[in-house]
């Protein structure tokens, strides 16, 4: 090590459910070069000081969606984050808020993965197609209309910056309404109909208060926020206008 | 899909807030510089310009009405569905009470203006 080493303090939130009653903060001290993320400074604690710190990473080239964590009070993916952009300040990582802790840095995500499956993630053709019939052809605007909908990476930023999400963990909550907002607007899909059930349910799009932090956050400019005003003005127009329309959403 | 989801009744809510944050937005600046600042001071406007019998003629043209009306009661509810949002997001778990005082003052100020708006005749 080289005595130019510049050093940097890592505060985690950690939390063991075997031993602890409730998380605590630990601080270590971590040597640092430039090019190091707050995730591989995570993993430097792991290989070098603590063995049992616990945290979710697979690409470490924000693609994955894996890393997110609170890195000072903020939503972020931790391989995107550099360590150089916080020293020489001490810098605290944390599980990601609004979600229950598994362990440490790992929360629990199978009340988002469920939310996912609830909104029918798949095309569902508006009538049935034979192979004959070739491939769907879609505009460039026909595209245009959803593609940015695609860009989702199931990191669940969006939903550690909720407060609407932080407060009713039942809002089926932005990537979920952005995803399904996405095949709504496939010139394919055949089911905003079907998918207005959830949008319009209680535990849909009117629990947001049009914060917009989600998108803020968001690292993948999916914008969430926007797919959940639109889906307002949707669910709005279904409620008024479902008893002229012989085939609305939920009764 | 889930079973068991139940309608949200909010887009009455909601677009009343939507229909009172857009009239506020388009109104409320002029309005408050209008009725408190150039006619009290004077300035601008022609002397007499909010004058009782200026403002009753207003109040009884039936377009009058209805811009009040819209003003008073649009405003209210935008201002509610304001309130009764903020007060959840600091803490205040607003539960029915809270709902009942938001909306109910907007909708009570509704009824009591248009009965009083009719009242004065055309
Ligand atoms: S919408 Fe953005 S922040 Fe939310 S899960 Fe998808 S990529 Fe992450
Ligand atoms: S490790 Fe895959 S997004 Fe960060």
């Amino acid at each position: 090590m080289p005595d130019s080493q510049k050093i940097i303090e890592i505060e985690v939130l950690r939390y063991n459910p075997e031993s602890d009653k409730e998380p605590h903060l630990e601080v270590y001290k971590v040597p640092f070069s430039d090019d190091m993320s707050v995730l591989q400074g995570a993993q430097y604690i792991k290989d070098h000081f603590d063995g049992s710190l616990t945290f979710r990473w697979s690409c470490r080239m924000a693609i994955c969606g894996s890393c997110g964590m609170m890195i000072n009070g903020i939503p972020k993916l931790s391989c995107e984050t550099f360590l150089r952009d916080y020293y020489p300040n001490r810098i605290r990582i944390e599980a990601m808020a609004n979600f229950p802790i598994e362990k440490d840095l790992v929360v629990d995500l199978s009340g988002f993965i469920e939310k996912l499956e609830s909104i029918q993630p798949y095309i569902i053709p508006r009538e049935p197609r034979s192979l004959d019939q070739g491939e769907y052809i879609q505009s460039p605007e026909q595209f245009n209309a959803y593609i940015q909908f695609t860009s989702c990476i199931n990191c669940t930023l969006c939903y550690a910056a909720c407060p609407q999400f932080g407060l009713n963990p039942d809002f089926i909550g932005p990537a979920a309404i952005a995803l399904l907002h996405r095949y709504n607007m496939d010139s394919r899909d055949g089911a905003a109909a079907e998918r207005m059930e959830l949008v319009a349910a209680e535990e849909g799009v009117f629990n947001c208060s049009a914060v917009g932090y989600c998108s803020e956050v968001c690292p993948k400019h999916v914008d969430p926020a926007n797919a959940v005003n639109i889906n307002k003005t949707n669910a709005a127009k279904d409620y008024f206008l479902r008893f002229l329309s012989p085939k609305g959403g939920s009764k | 899909m889930k079973s068991g989801l139940k309608r949200s009744n909010a887009p009455i809510f909601w677009s009343l807030f939507g229909a009172g944050g857009m009239f506020s937005a388009l109104f409320g600046p002029v309005l408050v510089f209008i009725t408190g600042i150039a006619v009290p001071l004077s300035l601008m406007l022609p002397s007499g310009t909010m004058s009782y019998p200026k403002m009753l003629a207003f109040a009884q043209n039936f377009i009058g009405k209805g811009f009040i009306l819209a003003v008073i009661s649009l405003f209210l509810w935008f201002a509610a569905h304001r309130i009764f949002h903020s007060l959840h997001e600091i803490g205040i778990h607003a539960g029915l009470g809270a709902k009942l005082i938001c909306y109910g003052s907007a909708f009570v100020a509704t009824v009591v203006s248009a009965v009083v708006l009719l009242r004065l005749g055309f």
